[in-house]
């Protein structure tokens, strides 16, 4: 419970310390990374490139505040890195960059990449006997990316079975309400209708959440994970403007009071 | 070329288990070889070249050398994006291999023409252009393929292309060869013009003019050395491309010699930065754009010193 608020206090520090966007986003995924890394994933901080591991990718790269801040957390470097992002002289770019530190899979930020890369390792891995399995964190809006369409085909035609697609379902995108830019409605009939097992959840109920990633299935398999944007900060939550606006000192205090439970 | 390629190739990959073949369905007739042998590294991933790019970063972060093949507007402009962020800002050991250089596909039309393909592949960086200009050349570069580190981007003609270089040439990726020794002028080819550029050699030389012919297969990385030495001669020098006058082997060169601090005599022969709306074979298209004896014999009489 500790780790999980430090995640979200360490969201809106960074943000608010870099004066850098996306913090809606990021908090929108907190308790899914949170869920992932302490309780889902076989992943050692200290051997990250450990053959056998599972592997996160988080395709939204624009939520990296949320991976960094967990990766920190659970030991992959240092919480000190984290005053390194987004700013001048930094080591920790606005999206992600896998050299950037320990325990990054894979560079993202243009969206609708992370799902076919995720695919070639799960091949690679059922191929081989490898027991890693892959999970892949898609935005609700980055589905519509024709390309996430090309790699939700192909995993359900190979029946890939190690390969976990994680939908953040908050509803919002850049420009608005998903379903008025582009209709979203049935997302877990349209990913079933290609093939895979889909399941719908309440993306903050880790225990749900773990419940739910530790089914096996015989194909690929998507969790909707129903989240709110700027979850746990009251002036943020399901509002489209914290997808680009950064805290200020006074909202950064209240948000921090918030996310300890003190107001 | 095609030939060459996956024979190479299928050589490789009974050798080495990490070969691994990726095609956005295109290679009927060319890759069921592969299919057949190495049905479990072999992968249709149907018409979707974006995915095709990025299920290849995939295999190739872990562990696979992956070979992905199709035509080269396709392989190369179709899904660029991940090529970029997926195959060059992550460095993976992906190949893309494309048939079809400049007007091979002539009569197909302009969207199957590759006439953008070196210049924006040379742009990327980590990226290695190789545009092998006969089979022998072909087969170095696949072969080595193998175990070179980071992205690499393949640039085949079509096939049957006859074989320039003696039996037994090597070299490393990276390295241009001379063809033909000259004293009065130097011809700098790549890709699939090296035929091109052997006979206008040839016809000059029957006029009594001699004049150095360079192969490319790389482009990135350029052979600078090789070109400076050519340019220390103070003869006139001339670049022969299927590719746009933009961006390719011309430009490559013009920039070498811009930074060299030589003055020589220099011409691009390349394709009009234009679309095609001619329809013809690669030969008869070739003549229409301009790459013609006529237009290169013109450049060597007036330029070289009498």
């Amino acid at each position: 419970m500790m780790q999980q608020t430090n995640i979200k206090k360490s969201i809106v520090y960074m943000t608010h310390y870099s004066k850098s966007s996306h913090v809606g986003t990021s908090l929108s995924i907190a308790d899914i990374l949170y869920t992932l890394y302490f309780k889902v994933l076989n992943v050692d901080p200290f051997n990250p490139e450990c053959p056998e591991r599972d592997k996160f990718i988080l395709s939204k790269g624009h939520g990296s505040a949320a991976l960094y801040a967990t990766l920190a957390e659970r030991g992959f470097f240092p919480k000190d890195f984290l005053d390194r992002y987004y700013v001048n002289g930094g080591l920790l770019p606005g999206h992600l960059d896998k050299f950037a530190a320990p325990g990054i899979e894979l560079s993202t930020g243009s969206l609708g990449h992370g799902l076919s890369v995720g695919v070639g390792m799960s091949i690679a891995n059922g191929s081989s006997g490898n027991p890693g399995q892959v999970y892949v964190l898609l935005g609700d809006g980055e589905c519509n990316e024709g390309s996430v369409w090309e790699a939700v085909m192909l995993s359900a035609t190979l029946r890939l079975s190690n390969i976990t697609a994680i939908i953040d379902y908050n509803r919002l995108q850049g420009f608005g309400e998903t379903n008025e830019v582009i209709n979203q409605e049935n997302m877990a009939a349209r990913w079933t209708a290609f093939g895979w097992n889909a399941f719908e959840v309440n993306g903050h109920d880790t225990v749900e959440l773990e419940r739910v990633f530790r089914i096996k299935s015989d194909r690929p398999k998507v969790v909707i994970a129903h989240t709110v944007k700027g979850k746990g900060v009251s002036y943020m939550e399901n509002r489209l403007e914290w997808h680009y606006k950064s805290p200020n000192e006074e909202q950064y205090k209240q948000a921090i009071a918030e996310l300890d439970g003190l107001l | 070329m095609r030939t060459t390629f996956i024979n190479t190739l299928l050589e490789l990959a009974r050798m080495d288990d990490r070969v691994f073949v990726i095609t956005p369905d295109l290679g009927f007739s060319v890759l069921e070889k592969f299919r057949e042998e190495f049905p479990n590294r072999f992968l249709n991933v149907g018409i979707a070249e974006q995915n095709a790019v990025g299920v290849a970063a995939g295999l190739a972060m872990s562990g696979k050398v992956v070979y992905v093949y199709s035509i080269i507007p396709f392989v190369t402009m179709r899904c660029f994006e991940q090529i970029r962020v997926d195959v060059a800002y992550m460095n993976t050991n992906v190949r893309l291999v494309g048939v079809g250089a400049g007007l091979s596909y002539g009569p197909q039309g302009a969207t199957h023409h590759s006439l953008e393909d070196i210049a924006i592949m040379r742009a990327l960086p980590n990226m290695t252009v190789c545009c092998p200009g006969d089979p022998i050349e072909v087969k170095e570069i696949v072969t080595q393929s193998l175990d070179y580190e980071g992205p690499m981007y393949i640039r085949l003609g079509k096939n049957g292309e006859p074989v320039i270089h003696d039996e037994g040439t090597t070299f490393r990726i990276g390295q241009a060869i001379e063809v033909t020794q000259g004293n009065d002028a130097y011809l700098i080819s790549t890709s699939n013009t090296l035929e091109l550029a052997d006979s206008w050699v040839k016809r000059m030389a029957n006029q009594g003019v001699s004049v150095g012919l360079i192969s490319v297969p790389t482009v990135k990385p350029l052979d600078r050395e090789k070109i400076v030495r050519i340019l220390l001669k103070g003869k006139p020098v001339s670049t022969l491309e299927e590719h746009s006058i933009s961006g390719g082997l011309g430009t490559a060169v013009a920039e070498v010699i811009a930074e060299s601090g030589q003055a020589v005599k220099f011409k691009r022969f390349a394709l009009p930065d234009e679309y095609c709306h001619f329809v013809g074979d690669q030969h008869y298209l070739r003549d229409k754009l301009g790459l013609t004896f006529e237009s290169f014999e013109q450049f060597i009489e007036t330029s070289i010193d009498k």
